[in-house]
């Protein structure tokens, strides 16, 4: 490894706070250097997770350790800030770089100029989304945390109007409450443990008793409720649905990926900290997980089925995805981790596609919805594009002929994505996970039962939804013509369902990968190793 | 001091979550302003209670670290205050828009019936 591919590990993070700060100094109008920073920044990033991808398969494939640690400013491990690289992180950097690259692009046709500095929000948003899946200590997940949320306000506010500000206004008070949460949760953790580094507590907590021991498990109580909650789990995930529903499509693309923060920090500290078959922390939690994540299937369920608009459809289509996530992991069989990822993936991207999409499908009747790009309520230095300048672009562009073909076949092939239905990716996570829960076990649990009968029907009734909705929209009869359909906007989603279709065609080697980085989450020595020996970097350190 | 710290975070939590269930927003921003003091009070109560302790530690070759106070709430606070005053800042914000939008300053944008 020479050296610059070691500072790979910390790109991710510089590299978009680089440009989004960088796009501060542009005047607002000039969109088409701010829009082309931002494409050449995503398009590096995608390749950055990619050759990190890439590394972890060829490390971890040859039998070494894929874990590769990032000590910032040398420090070593417990007392310094790490940042480790590992099979789930260069997972999700890869898969936020999929969807960030290709929400961006379709946000380029239109959604841009709804409102001032998107990209660099935007970007903001990616830095905070890779430095949360890169973090290895539980303060600096706080910290992108709050990179992350600070950007997902700005972009859920983006092109204003009282729909987006009311459902922001919660959405705000939430996730700040939320915060609180987990702070109370680090704080108790670091009082008692007195280190916030994970592969550090993991040393520490198995060995804490008598008055401590209760601390630490409210602290850990107290920091699963911060991370359920932004993951959308019933009865903390009232506020997702609406919230979706009221962002721009492209934001709302990336949001389906922020939900997934929640899970994948609930998977990385729970599993790390709570993994193993020895004493309490074996169990820790474990059937809260279960139930909620039941519950939350349940409840995302019957949101479907009540749900009039489509975008609310995708709303509870992300309750069911946490839903099922949660319960699964709760279900606590180490086998079925290869089958959560390889859900979480498929089932993101197809979320992130049908939120572009469906926007596209309801402008035929878009008048007076939410969509609408509205006056902003702050008139600042903003003024919109300058005239007679950029507007003549929008009337060009190349319109894609037969656009209610091409809209319901990416519609239809959304919706089956997304319930579940053979022969599509989401079909076979699905599959995989039901498989894992009720092979090879002695005995199967009723609650094992009640998830199965749930994850099939919570498909039944997205497939439901979305034939309701997509004769509604598409096949009834109307006077006004088909919407135009712009290029820019028709290449990204096919761009994402190209991938969930890869995610079928090689279905072996990805799952090949999924099952490995489950293995690899169970085991927890390797990675604690990994962090507290992290070698350092500077000569004088050597001795 | 440890009885005046702990009832002021207690005074400080029970007012905060009085105030964020209240209709208005104002009383919600104010509810989590109060919640957001008791939470870095809380913060650094746990690198425990010491009073006329250095956190820094001197140059000098003999350092006995029981003498000196636990930097990293310290610093942990430091960041929740900075972050908790950018959120708090723009809450307000979107009260305003909220209230220039919806003519009123329910939560829900709209009176109870």
């Amino acid at each position: 490894m020479t050296a610059w591919m070691n500072h790979l590990i910390v790109a991710p993070v510089i590299l978009p706070l680089a440009a989004s700060a960088v796009m501060l100094l542009f005047n607002e109008r000039r969109r088409r250097a701010k829009n082309a920073i931002s494409l050449i920044t995503l398009a590096i990033l995608l390749a950055i997770a990619i050759a990190l991808l890439a590394q972890t398969v060829a490390l971890g494939f040859s039998g070494n350790s894929a874990t590769r640690v990032y000590l910032i400013g040398d420090w070593p491990a417990p007392f310094g800030i790490v940042l480790v690289a590992d099979w789930l992180s260069t997972l999700m950097l890869v898969l936020t770089a999929i969807i960030g690259l290709f929400a961006m692009t379709y946000a380029l046709a239109r959604w841009d100029r709804a409102g001032p500095r998107f990209q660099a929000l935007f970007l903001l948003q990616i830095m905070g989304l890779n430095g949360a899946f890169l973090t290895g200590d539980l303060f600096n997940l706080f910290v992108f945390f709050e990179i992350l949320l600070a950007a997902s306000y700005g972009l859920l506010l983006h092109g204003a109007g009282a729909q987006r500000v009311k459902a922001g206004l919660h959405y705000v008070a939430i996730n700040v409450g939320a915060s609180l949460l987990f702070l109370i949760g680090v704080g108790l953790i670091y009082g008692v443990t007195g280190t916030l580094n994970m592969a550090d507590l993991a040393t520490i907590i198995p060995s804490t008793v008598g008055l401590d021991l209760a601390l630490l498990q409210s602290g850990f109580a107290v920091l699963g409720i911060a991370f359920l909650l932004k993951a959308g789990m019933w009865p903390v995930g009232f506020w997702l649905p609406r919230t979706y529903a009221a962002a721009v499509p492209p934001a709302a693309a990336v949001f389906a990926l922020l939900s997934k923060v929640g899970i994948y920090a609930l998977l990385r500290v729970y599993l790390l900290l709570f993994g193993g078959n020895v004493g309490w922390t074996g169990n820790f939690g474990e059937e809260w997980l279960l139930f909620g994540g039941i519950a939350t299937v349940a409840f995302g369920t019957i949101g479907v089925l009540a749900a009039r608009t489509l975008s609310r459809v995708a709303g509870y289509c992300v309750v069911i995805s946490s839903g099922t996530l949660l319960a699964t992991i709760g279900a606590g069989e180490g086998g079925s981790l290869g089958g959560v990822l390889f859900y979480l993936v498929s089932s993101t991207l197809g979320l992130s596609a049908f939120y572009l999409l469906l926007e596209l499908v309801e402008r035929r009747d878009a008048e007076a919805t939410v969509q609408a790009i509205v006056e902003p309520v702050f008139d600042d230095e903003y003024t919109g594009v300058a005239p007679g300048h950029e507007e003549v672009e929008e009337e060009v562009g190349i319109v894609i002929p037969a656009t209610i073909a091409v809209l319901g076949g990416g519609f239809a092939f959304c919706a089956l994505l997304l319930a579940g239905l053979p022969p599509l990716s989401g079909f076979i996570a699905k599959f995989a996970i039901i498989h894992s829960l009720i092979n090879g076990q002695p005995g199967i649990d009723a609650s094992t039962w009640v998830f199965v009968v749930l994850l099939i029907g919570s498909g039944l009734a997205i497939l439901i939804a979305t034939s309701r909705a997509g004769i509604d929209l598409l096949w009834e009869p109307s006077d006004k013509p088909p919407p135009a359909l712009r290029l820019a906007e028709a290449v990204p989603v096919g761009m994402l369902l190209l991938v969930c279709l890869g995610l079928m065609v090689f279905a072996g080697p990805v799952m090949r990968y999924m099952d490995r980085t489950g293995q690899s989450l169970q085991d927890r020595q390797g990675y604690i190793n990994a962090v507290l020996s992290a070698p350092r970097r500077s000569p004088e350190a050597a001795s | 001091m440890e009885v005046v710290l702990a009832l002021g975070i207690g005074i400080f939590t029970a007012s905060g979550v009085w105030l964020i269930l209240r209709p208005r927003t104002f009383q919600v921003v104010l509810g989590l302003s109060l919640l957001s003091y008791a939470v870095n009070l809380f913060l650094y109560a746990m690198g425990r209670l010491r009073v006329d302790a250095p956190p820094v530690v001197g140059s000098d070759a003999a350092v006995d670290l029981a003498q000196h106070a636990d930097p990293v709430p310290q610093a942990l606070v430091l960041t929740a205050i900075v972050i908790s005053f950018a959120m708090t800042a723009l809450l307000l914000v979107v009260l305003l828009a909220a209230r220039g939008l919806t003519g009123t300053d329910h939560v829900d944008g709209e009176e109870e019936q």
